[in-house]
């Protein structure tokens, strides 16, 4: 047991720092951002659960697997007395590891509320606000003159611009726009974008989680884009980026504190446009694809086999 | 059938229209006429349905000295546009959450940055 907690929190740590460090540093995943996408969500879930499974397994040692040591102090938990062989080191672990998995299923359910809550507001205003585009179902435009898109994901969904976006934009850069913000209605990535922001404001504390959030919401970006180079070619994607980049007042909302997209992403973004497609070999993405399930069925093994306890 | 929703838009059109508070009745007389032969006749206690359930979003006010009561609308189109879109620039970190924008607003001398950037791409 105690072998296999050691293990778990060393599997933690590495997931907690080295890990994310060399993956936000890497420049293979801008050439190939679902697989990287992929392994950022094992990295997130299999450092979680190794957290937690580090400390579980450490707290359940004394009674040598996780189903005896739940036999053991379940009946005291309210009234002792608790089983001598439970040092206090064991009970904070425990306690530490219930606190931990409740306070991230807390945070995930409250973010999860709280973007429902502002979905529903955004689509109750853009209904009385916004006209529909002719052609486009499901697109909303804003009498504005900011050239702005966004996209409200859920059960409904909408794409919303406004007027001088579409006046800033000719035909084709239009069309990216929209099948940008497709791409992420599409392709759920609210949901993706929605786990980490709560495991961000979960561990605020925590340097890695912003950096994960903040990869996570570029590659998004990046999945966004290849679906609109190739629905308008790269040069139109380009030109829309510039346009709604220059086009917004400038100064006028310097406040905007926190707002994901900013110069470096759209840097990153722009710098994969033009030239030939690049995409790593097919090798590492084989390797990374293995090591994101690796990532996961490690500590999911280590805590199966803790359950029935190691003789 | 017209929806609640289509409904709402409706009445909000006719309100920002008009600068004078109008009553139910007043409401229902202006849909049939904006919606002329083809449109159909809307009840009064169903304006009335649209008229709370606007009040509750924040779009209409009550006059309530009066009898009827007198509605009209709380901003101007405009206004409310101007503060949606300030929503979703100003989202903070935790706000953001059910949104997602194709590009930041971006300053004048960052664009400047942006294009000098791309010449060189596109030189190199």
């Amino acid at each position: 047991m105690l072998a296999v907690a050691a293990l778990l929190g060393v599997f933690a740590l590495l997931l907690a720092w080295p890990v994310p460090v060399v993956l936000s540093r890497a420049a293979w995943p801008s050439q190939s951002p679902a697989v990287a996408l992929a392994l950022w969500q094992a990295i997130a879930l299999g450092g979680g659960l190794s957290m937690i499974g580090c400390l579980l397994v450490f707290g359940s040692s004394p009674a040598g697997s996780l189903l005896a040591a739940t036999g053991a102090l379940l009946p005291h938990l309210f009234i002792g007395p608790i089983p001598p062989e439970f040092g206090v080191v064991h009970l904070a672990a425990l306690t530490l590891a219930a606190g931990l998995a409740a306070h991230l299923a807390l945070n995930l359910a409250l973010t999860a509320v709280r973007a429902e809550r502002e979905r529903r507001r955004q689509h109750q205003l853009i209904a009385l606000l916004g006209d529909p585009l002719p052609g486009e179902p499901r697109t909303r435009v804003l009498a504005h003159s900011l050239p702005l898109a966004y996209c409200v994901p859920g059960i409904r969904t909408a794409t919303v611009l406004t007027e001088g976006l579409i006046e800033a934009l000719g035909e084709l850069e239009l069309r990216a726009v929209i099948a940008h913000e497709r791409a992420h209605l599409d392709q759920l990535h609210h949901l993706v974008l929605l786990a980490f922001r709560a495991w961000h404001s979960a561990l605020p504390w925590f340097p890695i989680a912003n950096r994960a959030e903040r990869s996570v919401a570029l590659l998004a970006e990046m999945l966004a884009d290849d679906e609109a180079r190739h629905a308008a070619g790269d040069d139109a994607l380009r030109r829309a980026m510039l346009q709604v980049g220059s086009g917004g007042e400038p100064g006028a909302y310097a406040d905007s504190g926190g707002v994901v997209p900013d110069i470096e992403m759209l840097e990153a973004r722009l710098a994969r446009l033009g030239g030939p497609v690049r995409r790593p070999p097919r090798a590492l993405r084989l390797a990374v694809v293995s090591a994101a399930v690796l990532i996961v069925a490690l500590p999911i093994a280590a805590l199966l086999v803790s359950l029935g306890g190691i003789s | 059938m017209a929806s609640l929703g289509e409904l709402e838009r409706s009445v909000m059109e006719v309100l920002w229209s008009r600068d004078a508070g109008l009553t139910a009745n007043d409401l229902r007389d202006a849909l049939a006429l904006r919606d002329g032969e083809s449109g159909r006749a809307v009840a009064t206690t169903t304006v009335l349905t649209v008229l709370s359930r606007l009040e509750r979003k924040g779009f209409v006010t009550r006059a309530r000295e009066t009898r009827p009561h007198q509605y009209r609308a709380l901003l101007t189109r405009e206004e409310h546009t101007a503060e949606l879109m300030h929503e979703v620039l100003d989202r903070s970190s935790d706000r953001d959450a059910a949104l997602a924008r194709f590009v930041g607003t971006v300053s004048a001398g960052e664009a400047a940055t942006l294009r000098r950037l791309l010449d060189e791409l596109s030189r190199s």
